[in-house]
Order: C-alpha cells, then structure tokens, then sequence
C-alpha cells in the first residue's frame, strides 16, 4: 500500500458513501447534496489516476450545472423539508431494486477487476495532461467526439422546440 | 514541496483571504459613501472609521444565531461553509508574481471555475433548507441566474486559454501582452459582467433583492452564519478582480523592476474591485427577464464570437 492507494482508497470510499446515501434518504434535495458528495470522491479518484482535466470538468459541470439544475427543479416541486413518505417504494420493490443493483454491481466488477489488473492492483499513476487528453480527443476518438456532440445539439434544438410548441388555450 | 513551505503557503492565503475582504469592504463603505454625498464610517477606530468592519465582525459574533423551526437543520448549518470554502480553494490558485502562486496546477483555470462553480451551492442549499418562503424565492433566482451566467464565464475563459495556449493562470499571465487588451477586450467585458452577475452583486442582485425579497436566501440567517455569507461575498469580489487582472490585464507585467510583480498584481485587482463597487453605485437592479435577456441574448453571443476570434488570432500568429 503506497500513500496514493491509501488515496484512492479513500477517495472512492467517499464515492460509494455518498452514493449509496443518495438513494436511501428520504429527503429527496439530501439526494441531491449526497450526489455532491460522491461526485467529489469520484473527482477525487480521478485525480489520483492522474487526469486532471477529467477530474475538474467532472466539477465543473456535474457539480455547477447539472446538481444546480437539479436543486433548481426540486425547489419548483412540492419537495417537503424532512422525510417524504408520500414516494416510499415499500419492502418488496425495494429488495428487488437492490437485487437488481447488486446483480449490475457484480456484473461490472466480474468485467473490471481483471482489466485492471486483480484484487491487488495498485494505483498506476498515468500523467494524462490536458493537451494529452486534447490528442487523443481529437485523433483516435474524433468520431464518437463529434458524434456526441451533434447528439447534444440535437437534444438541445429537441429541447426548444418542445417548449416552443403552440397548445391551444383550455 | 517540503512540509515547512505548503504550511507557510496555506498560512498564506488564509491570512489574504481574511484581511483582503475585509480591506475591499471598507473601500466600498468609503467609495459609496462619497458618490452619495455622504461620509460614510468615520467613529470606530478614529481615523476615518477604519476600524468599522472590525467593530461589525464583534457585533456578529455576539448576536444569538437563531436556526429557524421549520429548517432543515444540518443543511441550514453547512450551507454558509459550502459557500465560503470554495472561494479560499479559488484565491489559491491566483499567481501574484512570476513563480508565486498558493496552489500552482497545470490546469489552475479550471480548478478556478470548478471552486467557483461549488460556492453557488452554498447559497441553493441556504435558499431551500431555511424553510422560508422569501429564501425559497431567492434560491430559485439565483439558481436561475448561476446557470444562465456559468456559461459565460467559461465561453470567456475559454478564449483567453486559447489565446496563451494553456490552461494555466501562471503561463496566461505570462504569455500576457499589451495587444490582448484590444484583441480579448470582448472577452473581458463579458467576464466581467457575468462575475458580477456569480456574485449576485447590484445591478444583478434579484436574488438578494433586499426590499422586495428581504435578502432572499439570506433571510433566515444572523450572527456569524450571516457574516460568513457577507465574507464569501467580499472574498469572491477579490478572487474575481484577481483573477481577471491576472488574465485580462497582465497580472504582474508593468514599468517597473520585475520585483515589484506582486505590486502590480494587487494595484490591477484592486482597480477592478473598485469597477466592481462603482458599478453597484452606477445601475439600478436589473429585472429577473432583462437579467436572463443580457446573459443569453448578448454575453454568450459576444463570447461565441471573442472564441470565434481568438481562433482565427491564434492561427494567424497575432
């Protein structure tokens, strides 16, 4: 154990935390503040593998627009300040949203615990720079890149023209 | 880095981020007051009233701070911390002087905008937890306001990172020349509209709106609590004239020897500060329409074009 996978460890436990504290609480705006949480772990992890750039556009635009966005739509709802028992799933559709949690959990890890080298992998600290990350963006992965992007724009003029539709006066 | 130096840098920027606030909010009671017509402080230390922040700090925290009943009580408690902390985070990446710099990162400009970007939370999660339908309202505008002028920001930023080629605030300031202040004049003047609007300061401050919303998310708030907020406030002006004097302005380029570097640094920020205080003297409160019109009628338009720019400059060789 090097201090980076003390780290990584850490960071990661913060990560899980946060998660799993963000889909057992009741109170539907902690969700979102938990998601905060565990966003900075996997931030944090992010770091540590050595991505900067991933790691603080991953702040930047999950934490100051998409969990603002979100606040910003719980805060146009009913949203109750303490529990809100009115949406509790109930014992059964709560186990089996767990099974099928657990089940994905466990598909992933089977995948990537051996692409990553086994239980007793350390951190392999790879100094991925930003104009390394701009390389390879723009050479070996230019077409899913632009694929993306025409995606979102899509979205976005789908978006627009949703909000955008005339409906008859009631 | 060796143990003894990260503690003096830490040691640092705290001690800048308690006495720069409080010396920019002193200026703005003085600065104000003169272009009213009025004194301004002129008891509490006996020069001038110098010693009038230190007078209301005392006061703050000595006032009971009160947590409403209906609060969500651990929200309502953190979320000053949430607002505040960030803005340390931020002051610690500004490079004063060739070389100096708390926290020198390669991508020191995005950690810039990410700190930035989790201070706006703190007031969100003030607005929602205090239980008060004022700070209900007031959370709502501002979160309205932080995305809309978010993009900004970044569209703005983007350019001058493209211009110097990095994503570091030392390496921009160096890279700095006199030229840029015309080639990135549109780019400066939409980040310096959107700080603004971040800060939630007048003309943008209908989140805070003080006689129509009682201080929006504010409201439920007293004694320290509240006087963190007003510290994150003044903390974020300093980090943004910083900042923006480090980009747009060329940091600690200047006539003199280069020693004197940090000088120049701090002079430019402080010119912008007062830009910034001057401007809440100068425009009434915009209204929250006008408010979303000129960030997204104007300022990402204007930025799309400084990018638009900044890429045929720096393909040229400007």
């Amino acid at each position: 154990m090097t201090a980076l996978d003390l780290a990584f460890l850490a960071a990661s436990v913060i990560a899980v935390a946060g998660g799993v504290l963000a889909i057992t609480t009741r109170q539907v705006v902690h969700a979102a503040l938990w998601l905060v949480v565990s966003l900075l772990g996997v931030a944090g992890a992010v770091l540590i593998l050595g991505a900067e750039l991933v790691a603080l556009v991953l702040l930047l635009v999950y934490v100051g627009a998409v969990v603002v966005l979100v606040l910003f739509a719980l805060m146009l709802t009913r949203a109750p300040i303490g529990p809100d028992t009115a949406h509790a799933p109930g014992l059964p559709r709560a186990l089996a949203a767990g099974a099928v949690g657990a089940a994905v959990v466990t598909m992933l890890l089977s995948v990537l615990i051996p692409l990553a080298g086994g239980w007793g992998a350390t951190v392999d600290r790879q100094s991925a720079d930003s104009p390394r990350v701009a390389r390879e963006i723009f050479t070996t992965w230019v077409w899913p890149f632009e694929l993306l992007s025409l995606l979102l724009l899509a979205a976005l003029i789908a978006a627009l023209a949703v909000s955008r539709i005339q409906r008859d006066a009631p | 880095m060796t143990w003894p130096e990260i503690v003096l840098r830490a040691v640092t920027v705290l001690a800048a981020f308690l006495v720069l606030p409080l010396l920019i909010g002193q200026t703005e009671h003085k600065l104000m007051a003169h272009m009213q017509g009025r004194l301004g402080p002129m008891y509490a230390g006996g020069f001038h009233g110098w010693a009038q922040l230190v007078a209301d700090g005392v006061k703050f925290a000595q006032k009971e701070d009160i947590l409403p009943y209906a609060a969500d009580r651990r929200v309502f408690r953190l979320a000053p911390a949430v607002a505040l902390v960030p803005y340390l985070v931020a002051l610690a990446t500004v490079p004063i002087h060739p070389g100096v710099a708390a926290i020198d990162v390669p991508a020191s400009l995005l950690l810039f905008l990410a700190a930035t970007s989790v201070g706006a939370l703190g007031t969100l999660m003030a607005g929602w937890s205090s239980g008060n339908k004022y700070s209900l309202l007031g959370g709502l505008r501002a979160a309205a306001q932080l995305i809309s002028y978010e993009l900004p920001i970044v569209l703005a930023t983007a350019s001058i990172a493209l211009a110097a080629g990095s994503l570091s605030l030392a390496a921009i300031t160096q890279a700095w020349r006199p030229l840029w202040l015309l080639w990135q004049l549109p780019g400066a003047l939409v980040f310096l509209v959107a700080a603004v609007a971040e800060l939630q300061r007048p003309p943008f401050d209908m989140p805070v709106a003080d006689a129509e919303l009682v201080m929006g998310a504010w409201t439920e708030y007293s004694g320290l609590r509240f006087a963190l907020f007003l510290l994150a406030e003044y903390a974020g002006i300093v980090v943004m004239s910083l900042v923006f004097a480090a980009m747009w302005l060329g940091g600690w380029h200047g006539p003199l020897p280069d020693t004197l570097g940090w000088l120049w640094t701090l002079l430019k920020g402080f010119a912008v500060a007062v830009v910034i205080i001057w401007v809440r003297v100068a425009w009434p409160r915009l209204r929250e329409d006008h408010l979303q019109r000129l960030a997204w009628l104007w300022l990402v338009p204007l930025g799309l074009a400084q990018l638009f720019l900044t890429g045929i400059g720096v393909v040229m060789g400007w």
